[in-house]
């Protein structure tokens, strides 16, 4: 199937059960189909996706955060697949820095505890009902969130650091 | 290492009668573990009771160092993560950068690819069984296989100058040509390889102590793998036939015709086997390669502005003196948007969320390590078993330190 009736499909579906869920629905074209859910909604339209029994999403690919350029927003990105049909798609939240909480996965896909770990953990996003959310990567004395981008790595083309003999 | 611990005071809620746990530190560094990993079990004997792992030992931070390096600079941080098979990781990041560029290879680039993938492939899974076999008392057969991965680390360093940590080709293909003599080699690996597998095989497959160490060790269902977002070997050795390479083919792999071994019961035996097999394909993979190879094509895409020009233009030639002054400081025109790409890496869906702003460097890369989502259902993999059968099943799960950690 094209991604173009996959993401007919899913958006029919997603309307008439969720009709205000859908902030923005977008298509790749060399990628996948790609929705945009209010974060009110996103733990429903997982649970939808994934025990529909013609959509049968039962396959949690990859679950990770983000920061949205204008660093106001995380966001949380899941990829889901129905393996028998192949069919990929990418769902996505986003929530101000203030109150950075989203309903947990793992009620759903319990392999969505490490992988709710490590972006809390980097991103200081909480799943709210996460059976034991604390950092998994980084030490537990860390009090930062490294992957936001106001912890950015050392800019190089700063001269405050010139080295003459190694060049920078 | 052992701690006896007297529980009377621990707060122990599921436990009515009182009963004496004692602690058991299981590595960082253990030569057991093969890599850095701890696991704080709590033993009834020799029966674990609980197991909690802690991993980010070797944690380096590839994302966050990702999102200041261009593009050609990523290649390396990716060697890094499954150090078994780093050509597979070089290739999927490669790939990636292909697919939000929108640039197709031509076929004899993809070929050789697909070459260097199952050779990777082999020596990852070589390596992980032979451990196995270390792990349950044969040193034969790990000393005995051991020199194949040497020759195709052999054929790595004739092709890029390097034998673990790759950074193989670049974006857009290889550099130039293989020589002659590699291509001799790889002829005579594929040649001489089934000899010495078969001889592993023999030691091991039917070998009765192998059979009743391993059968029944460390088993996982179907769905239970399946709810932990397994994939690779771990996954097939539980009966579920999903392999990227053929339900999503890239760099032209539904051009070869292969099988997908599955196994049953998802135990050290069965992933043993699975990964036995899928040797045995990939070898089938690497022949139908070499024989279909399309002869007189360029290894490399016409992306003048993304792959470096050769270096006699450089020298001579003003355009490609640019072009390769801006490739080399990373000022590649790189479209905005988003990308998923995977690749069957060793351990499964080696995954590459990638997100474009169309700087330099990437807004943000995320890599989807088999190993770390994997890694978790270990502990209730474990749980009951005795204590050698844990040792046994992180073997057999080919769980990397590297690829873990990212």
């Amino acid at each position: 199937m094209m991604n173009e009736e996959l993401l007919k499909i899913i958006q029919e579906q997603l309307s008439a059960r969720f009709p205000e869920a859908i902030e923005h629905h977008a298509e790749v074209p060399q990628d996948m189909v790609t929705f945009i859910i209010r974060k009110e909604n996103i733990y429903e339209v997982l649970s939808f996706l994934k025990n529909d029994s013609e959509l049968n999403f039962h396959f949690l690919t990859d679950l990770t955060g983000m920061q949205t350029a204008d660093e106001k927003h995380l966001g949380v990105i899941y990829h889901l697949h129905n393996m028998p049909k192949n069919y990929r798609v990418r769902i996505k939240t986003f929530f101000p820095m203030d109150k950075p909480e989203v309903p947990t996965a793992t009620t759903l896909w319990p392999g969505a505890n490490w992988m709710e770990r490590e972006t809390y953990d980097f991103f200081g996003i909480r799943f709210i009902g996460h059976p034991n959310l604390k950092r998994i990567l980084n030490v537990d004395e860390m009090d930062i969130f490294p992957m936001r981008k106001e912890y950015p790595l050392e800019d190089q083309t700063r001269d405050d650091k010139s080295d003459k003999m190694f060049g920078r | 290492m052992a701690k006896k611990e007297n529980n009377t005071t621990a707060k122990m809620s599921d436990q009515t009668e009182e009963k004496e746990y004692s602690t058991l530190n299981l590595g960082p560094t253990h030569p057991a573990t093969h890599g850095i990993f701890q696991n704080i079990l709590k033993m009834d004997g020799e029966i674990i009771h609980e197991a909690t792992p802690t991993v980010g030992y070797i944690h380096r931070a590839f994302e966050k160092l990702a999102e200041r390096r261009p593009y050609n600079q990523i290649t390396p941080l990716t060697d890094r993560m499954n150090y078994c098979s780093s050509p597979i990781n070089n290739m999927g990041w490669h790939m990636t950068v292909e697919k939000l560029c929108g640039i197709t290879l031509p076929k004899r680039a993809q070929y050789m690819r697909v070459i260097l993938m199952e050779l990777a492939r082999i020596s990852d899974h070589l390596i992980c069984n032979s451990v196995i076999g270390v792990d349950t008392g044969a040193m034969t057969g790990f000393l005995y296989i051991f020199q194949w991965r040497e020759k195709i680390y052999d054929i790595y360093e004739d092709i890029c100058g390097s034998r673990l940590t790759t950074n193989i080709g670049r974006i857009g293909g290889f550099e130039k040509e293989w020589p002659a003599e590699t291509w001799k080699k790889i002829q005579s690996f594929v040649d001489n390889y089934p000899k010495a597998l078969q001889e592993f095989a023999n030691l091991l497959e039917r070998n009765k102590i192998f059979m009743d160490r391993t059968i029944n060790c460390g088993p996982i269902s179907a769905e239970m793998a399946l709810n932990y977002s397994f994939t690779g070997p771990n996954l097939r050795a539980a009966g579920v036939d999903y392999d990227v390479r053929v339900t999503t083919p890239y760099s032209s792999y539904e051009d070869f015709k292969f099988d997908i071994p599955v196994g049953i019961s998802g135990d050290t035996y069965d992933r043993f086997m699975v990964r036995q097999h899928e040797m045995w394909q990939s070898l089938e993979i690497i022949k139908q390669a070499i024989k279909n190879i399309p002869k007189d094509e360029p290894v490399r895409a016409d992306v003048p502005d993304i792959f470096l020009p050769p270096k006699e233009e450089v020298y001579n030639n003003m355009e490609a003196l640019i072009y390769h002054f801006k490739i080399v400081m990373g000022e590649m025109d790189v479209p905005k948007g988003e990308v998923y790409h995977a690749v069957e890496g060793g351990n499964g869906e080696l995954g590459f969320y990638l997100i474009s702003d169309g700087g330099r460097t990437p807004f943000r890369l995320h890599f989807r390590r088999p190993c770390f989502i994997y890694y978790q259902a270990y502990p209730e993999m474990i749980k009951g078993s005795m204590l050698s059968d844990a040792i046994l099943t992180m073997s057999s799960m080919n769980v990397i330190a590297g690829e873990l950690d990212a």
